[in-house]
């Protein structure tokens, strides 16, 4: 199943999202060879914020696919993700035979077979993903909005990529899309999609991984900032809040540090950029409580940033 | 293959793939679905990588195999046991071992020098590392004639001898300073020295000790009251969108429904272009008011934290929620709901000021719902819904029940959470009877999994097995 194109080993796919940004751990590496080798579509799950959407973002640049996003909501249904009749087109077709003044039976019935040919189908994300003709990297994001009946529709498209329309017939897919679910576990996916899938399970990264993150990204923070940096999020994440920060949010606020031209991690620093990492009022106050206190008072005469 | 547990001295067929199957045989007993197709997959996924390297033997596995959090962590438990047993099995069946030699070169390490090295290991965190040390500690600890012969004591005694503990640890003797060791670290250690343990027990006894299925307390994920607090936070998440889609079609008037013209022009295409049937655009479900009372008196103290704790996500999840708790009269605590976030907070804002008037400390149900439908009569409409939180022990009062219709007539919705058993309603001073009938419905509920199931008839879906 795997094409040429289809690295051969885990460290490869390593090296090469880590190329592109993402520093994958060694469970999301080896998942996402696995997906390039098998062609199985993988399930992400994991707390919002890890890098979940992030991932097939990264696998997208590594391979120099395509991505092709359906971002999942309440009330998504077929005409929106798979494919929907160009009906304008069709009417105008329809019309542009009566005018000619066509009567004839057969024509009628040309006219029929002929609006509901590819010509007239608008493609939507899925249906793109399948009949592109070169390969893409899928992703379905937060399938977990979507109802249970949606869930149902995907089954076909992810054990035998390919579609069925009625009026068509199946469409099948020419290259093998490596396909990314994502999910915040808001609900309990049906066994039948999980069955189909790989799964893998994203979480918070240690200090030490989450520290390469932020260097990776902010290269010019000193590394004790950076170490202060990432200990304070994990010490707030520890916290029971309403939006724990996310991946994200700690690499912009080290960007803000260092706009703010910040050596050390102290308490007056803390409380003026903490709305970088906390966005709920109510989760404010409770950070302010509990980690501000922890940290340092400022010291007196503090000399300007030396870092640069 | 025969039974996943005792020792499999005979073994089943030789080679990998049995082992990898009566693996999956023993997910399955405890209670992991693992399908064929998924053994499939995890076949065609080792083919992949190489399987030599545990790290990657295991995590292709699990990528096929346990496909829920949950089910990740049976599987590393489990893991973990089958394929040290089966490795012994083999080990004992072909003779393999290491008689003579195993454990040696611990007497020339003094302690101290141990302690050190193993503390190192810890903090490094490197196998090998720490395998090899637990192998030179049990091997020094042998020689000093302390073995007990049972596992678990002997991994503490060492654990104990060589001066090990969590938190911050003394400098080294060569006066270095070292991290702070975590419990995890810590465990990982004495996991080794568990394993080596048994490994030589293996060897000297020539059987492997039976095993057994995992405790309940292992498999389940460590929770802390927090975690309950998220997964009722779960079901209220649910509760909010059943609640936002369900039923409002049938409420509201037909007037000032909007064509689609997208759609009746799609529709029409069946009928050559000419747009027989209209297609309307779905009306927007409003948004739903919300009305929940809460008992708090102490007839229902072991379910009150329960309940606050379901009051405390609706909260999260609903804008136009307005929230009371009763005793003998009712109180609105939509404020401290509203203003504070800390959930041990609330609690004790709600017991200390939540202005319940609290005079005989027994429940009045009449005079509550005379006093809500004073309160909120005019607000109540058929968009609102209502949910009562409470046993419906009147104390022998009066239960005003035709009150309570009203308020049922009133609102859209009315539904009764009862944290007592379905049993015993109506025993005793309950007059469950009573108010049921004018209720959309009634259910017991006190733990997460009921509230799921409350959720799940509210969404029209078949209750969930007991």
């Amino acid at each position: 199943m795997a094409d040429d194109a289809a690295p051969q080993s885990v460290a490869e796919v390593k090296e090469a999202l880590g190329q592109v940004g993402y520093l994958a751990d060694e469970p999301a590496a080896l998942v996402s060879f696995l997906a390039q080798r098998l062609g199985k579509p993988v399930l992400v799950e994991g707390p919002a914020g890890v890098g979940k959407t992030e991932l097939a973002k990264a696998l997208s640049r590594a391979t120099g696919r395509e991505l092709v996003r359906l971002q999942c909501y309440e009330g998504l249904d077929e005409a929106k993700a798979l494919y929907e009749w160009n009906y304008r087109k069709q009417l105008l077709r329809i019309q542009a035979g009566a005018t000619t003044g066509e009567v004839a039976e057969d024509a009628a019935t040309d006219v029929l077979e002929d609006i509901f040919s590819e010509e007239f189908l608008l493609t939507r994300p899925l249906m793109h993903a399948i009949s592109s003709s070169d390969p893409v990297v899928l992703l379905i994001d937060e399938i977990d909005k979507t109802d249970q009946e949606f869930e149902a529709m995907l089954l076909e498209l992810l054990s035998d990529f390919q579609i069925t329309i009625p009026e068509l017939g199946r469409i099948e897919a020419t290259t093998m899309p490596v396909v990314v679910l994502t999910s915040n576990n808001s609900r309990e996916l049906t066994e039948a999609l999980k069955r189909r899938c790989l799964y893998l399970w994203l979480d918070y990264p240690s200090v030490e991984r989450e520290m390469e993150i932020v260097r990776l990204h902010v290269p010019e923070l000193a590394e004790a900032l950076n170490r202060r940096l990432v200990e304070v999020v994990h010490m707030v994440r520890a916290l029971d809040l309403k939006k724990p920060p996310s991946i994200a949010e700690s690499i912009d606020w080290a960007r803000t540090l260092l706009l703010m031209g910040a050596d050390d991690l102290d308490r007056e620093t803390f409380e003026s950029s903490m709305s970088i990492i906390v966005k709920h009022r109510t989760d404010i106050d409770i950070v302010a409580e509990r980690v501000g206190v922890k940290l340092a008072e400022p010291p007196v005469a503090s000399g300007p940033s030396p870092d640069s | 293959l025969s039974s996943p547990y005792g020792p499999k001295l005979e073994g089943g067929p030789p080679g990998l793939a049995p082992k990898v199957l009566a693996f999956c045989e023993e997910l399955r007993s405890e209670g992991v679905a693992v399908g064929t197709s998924e053994i499939l997959d995890a076949f065609a996924a080792l083919e992949q990588v190489p399987w030599t390297t545990e790290e990657d033997f295991r995590e292709a596995l699990a990528a096929t195999i346990a496909k829920s959090q949950e089910d990740r962590r049976v599987f590393e438990l489990l893991f973990d046991r089958w394929f040290f047993r089966s490795a012994e099995a083999e080990a004992v069946e072909r003779g393999i071992g290491e008689q003579g030699e195993r454990f040696e070169g611990g007497e020339q390490l003094d302690i101290d020098g141990l302690r050190d090295a193993v503390r190192e290991a810890i903090v490094a965190g490197n196998d090998g590392e720490m395998r090899d040390l637990a192998r030179l500690a049990i091997s020094a600890f042998g020689r000093r004639g302390e073995g007990s012969g049972v596992v678990g004591v002997d991994v503490q005694r060492i654990r104990r001898t060589l001066g090990l503990a969590t938190g911050a640890q003394p400098p080294t003797s060569a006066g270095e300073e070292l991290p702070p060791i975590e419990r995890d670290q810590l465990n990982e250690f004495e996991r080794h020295l568990r394993r080596e343990l048994e490994r030589g027990l293996i060897e000297r006894t020539e059987a492997l000790p039976p095993s057994r299925p995992l405790a309940e307390l292992d498999r389940a994920l460590p929770t802390s009251p927090a975690q309950d607090l998220a997964s009722v936070h779960r079901a209220v998440t649910q509760l909010k969108r059943r609640l936002a889609t369900l039923g409002h079609e049938q409420r509201g008037r037909r007037r000032g429904r909007h064509v689609d013209v997208r759609r009746t022009m799609r529709s029409s295409l069946e009928t050559g272009g000419v747009p027989l049937r209209l297609r309307y655009r779905p009306k927007r479900p409003r948004r739903p008011e919300i009305y929940v009372l809460c008992d708090v008196s102490t007839s229902v103290t072991s379910a009150s934290v329960f309940f606050l704790g379901v009051l405390h996500a609706l909260h999260d999840s609903f804008r136009k929620l307005r929230s009371f708790v009763f005793i003998e009269r009712i109180s609105e605590v939509t404020e401290v709901f509203e203003h504070e976030r800390d959930f041990r907070t609330i609690s004790q804002r709600i017991s200390s000021e939540g202005g319940v008037a609290d005079v005989s400390g027994y429940t009045d149900y009449g005079r509550v719902w005379l006093e809500f439908l004073g309160e909120i009569a005019d607000e109540l409409d058929p968009r609102s819904t209502v949910i009562v939180l409470g046993d419906a022990r009147t104390n022998g009062r009066e239960p005003h029940a035709e009150v309570f219709a009203e308020v049922a007539e009133r609102a859209g919705r009315l539904f009764w959470l009862n944290p007592e058993p379905r049993l015993y309603w109506n025993y005793g001073d309950s007059v469950m009877a009573a108010y049921e009938r004018y209720c959309d419905g009634a259910f017991e509920c006190w733990t997460t999994r009921h509230l799921e199931n409350f959720v799940n008839v509210v969404a029209g879906g078949a209750p969930a097995a007991e």
